[in-house]
């Protein structure tokens, strides 16, 4: 457990840097609930909010294998949050969470991709009219 | 067929009804629809999302965003609001200050002035570091002396007559490189964003002379640093008729809606209403007040069309 724990923190926070601009140490610790296996498992993300609570929440779930997936903020000034997740029982909890980090990066950056197009798209469209462009 | 369409109305859309709204939560997780695949699938999402912008000019962006759910929109938001890093005034060291504006009143408007400089090229200041280098400072002089004007008329009551640098800008800001930033900046790229706001007003003999610091930061930190004035979506409006409104009632079913929502149209001598632009559409709800039209309108909306 530990071996994994250590493992994951180090591609989370990998991830993480990758992903937020400037830095932010993130911090994430694994809790198992007491008379569980690690089918069900709880993440406490150090300074986090809703931004990526609900959008993990809403891909975590997206995901057959997850039984329950939810998120909580401990306390509205507080800074972090807990994310509870349980599976059928084909995958220890922490795979699907791996997972749709690296699947949330890739929404960002298509969007990413789209909007930069579009803008590019936009202003010469405006150019072809003449307008002036900014 | 109904329960399928009624399915998918679910799936899809947000309806507005008399008295609550219904189907907010999005629901299309894996396992509780039978027949549908709902497993994310990047493929399917890439192939459904598209990104169009409607409206872009120096201080506004209006865009769509088709086939993203609430949660990612939502983040996307957030992050705009309270994520995005900016440059703003941070200290303020105060020489003299002899207007009627107290010290702190003044600092904290000048935190508030935007300030036109990529964040990007500079980095956040270490924790503890009071003094500040070139790579993560901006320096900023404001020195204003207000004095009397010597050519004014004698009876004149008019300050911009009677008195000179009266009104302290954002344009008597002066930026004062550090180090190499004056290579890296070409002379006037670093200044604030608009050079007319009203920072302070003098009267003669009043001075102001500081020093400011202007520091990378985020909104989280402090709303100054918020890179946008605000960050909003609204979803489509999706506006369908139950029932064919002719006559009169179309008259009455236009003027429930905003301008160009409902448009009448003349059809066999019968005037007959057709929804022309659903999107012009604020929600007012008027047509509930009306107790014969309200059954004839479906108010819904697209569950992930965001603009």
């Amino acid at each position: 457990m530990m071996e994994e724990d250590q493992e994951l923190e180090r591609k989370i926070s990998g991830l993480k840097t990758s992903m937020a601009e400037g830095e932010r140490k993130t911090a994430l610790e694994m809790v198992q609930p007491a008379g569980t296996d690690r089918y069900c498992v709880k993440f406490v993300l150090h300074k986090e909010d809703h931004i990526l609570g609900n959008s993990l929440r809403y891909m975590i779930k997206k995901n057959p294998e997850v039984e329950f997936c939810g998120y909580t903020t401990t306390h509205p000034s507080g800074n972090k949050i807990n994310l509870r997740i349980q599976t059928r029982g084909a995958l220890p909890a922490v795979k699907p969470f791996q997972r749709v980090l690296n699947e949330l990066m890739n929404v960002c950056q298509h969007v990413l991709d789209k909007f930069e197009a579009s803008i590019k798209n936009y202003k010469n469209q405006k150019a072809s009219r003449n307008e002036p462009t900014f | 067929m109904a329960a399928a369409q009624a399915v998918e109305e679910m799936r899809s859309r947000v309806v507005l009804g008399e008295f609550g709204v219904r189907n907010v939560h999005t629901t299309d997780f894996p396992g509780n629809y039978s027949g549908y695949d709902d497993a994310w699938d990047q493929e399917r999402f890439e192939k459904n999302f598209r990104v169009d912008v409607v409206h872009m000019d120096e201080n506004s962006l209006e865009f769509d965003m088709v086939g993203i759910d609430a949660a990612i929109a939502n983040a996307f938001r957030r992050i705009l609001l309270a994520e995005v890093p900016t440059m703003a005034v941070e200290k303020v060291l105060v020489y003299n200050n002899t207007s009627i504006v107290q010290d702190e009143i003044l600092a904290h408007r000048l935190g508030l002035i935007p300030i036109l400089a990529d964040p990007r090229l500079f980095e956040y200041r270490n924790q503890g570091d009071e003094e500040g280098t070139e790579i993560d400072t901006l320096q900023f002089r404001l020195q204003v002396r207000c004095t009397r004007n010597p050519h004014a008329a004698k009876d004149s009551s008019d300050p911009n007559e009677l008195y000179m640098n009266h009104k302290v800008y954002t344009r008597h800001m002066t930026w004062i490189p550090l180090g190499n930033q004056a290579d890296l900046f070409p002379e006037g790229t670093i200044r604030p964003v608009h050079d007319d706001i009203l920072i302070a007003q003098l009267r003669p003999g009043q001075e102001i002379d500081l020093l400011m610091h202007c520091v990378k930061g985020i909104g989280k930190d402090h709303a100054k640093f918020s890179p946008v004035a605000t960050a909003s979506y609204r979803l489509l409006p999706d506006i369908t008729l139950l029932e064919p409104v002719e006559g009169e009632a179309a008259e009455e079913l236009s003027r429930c809606f905003s301008p160009g929502v409902i448009e009448v149209q003349e059809v066999q001598g019968k005037k007959v209403a057709r929804v022309a632009n659903p999107r012009l559409d604020t929600f007012s709800r008027e047509i509930f007040r009306n107790e014969k039209l309200k059954k004839a309108v479906r108010l819904a909306r697209v569950r992930d069309h965001y603009i």
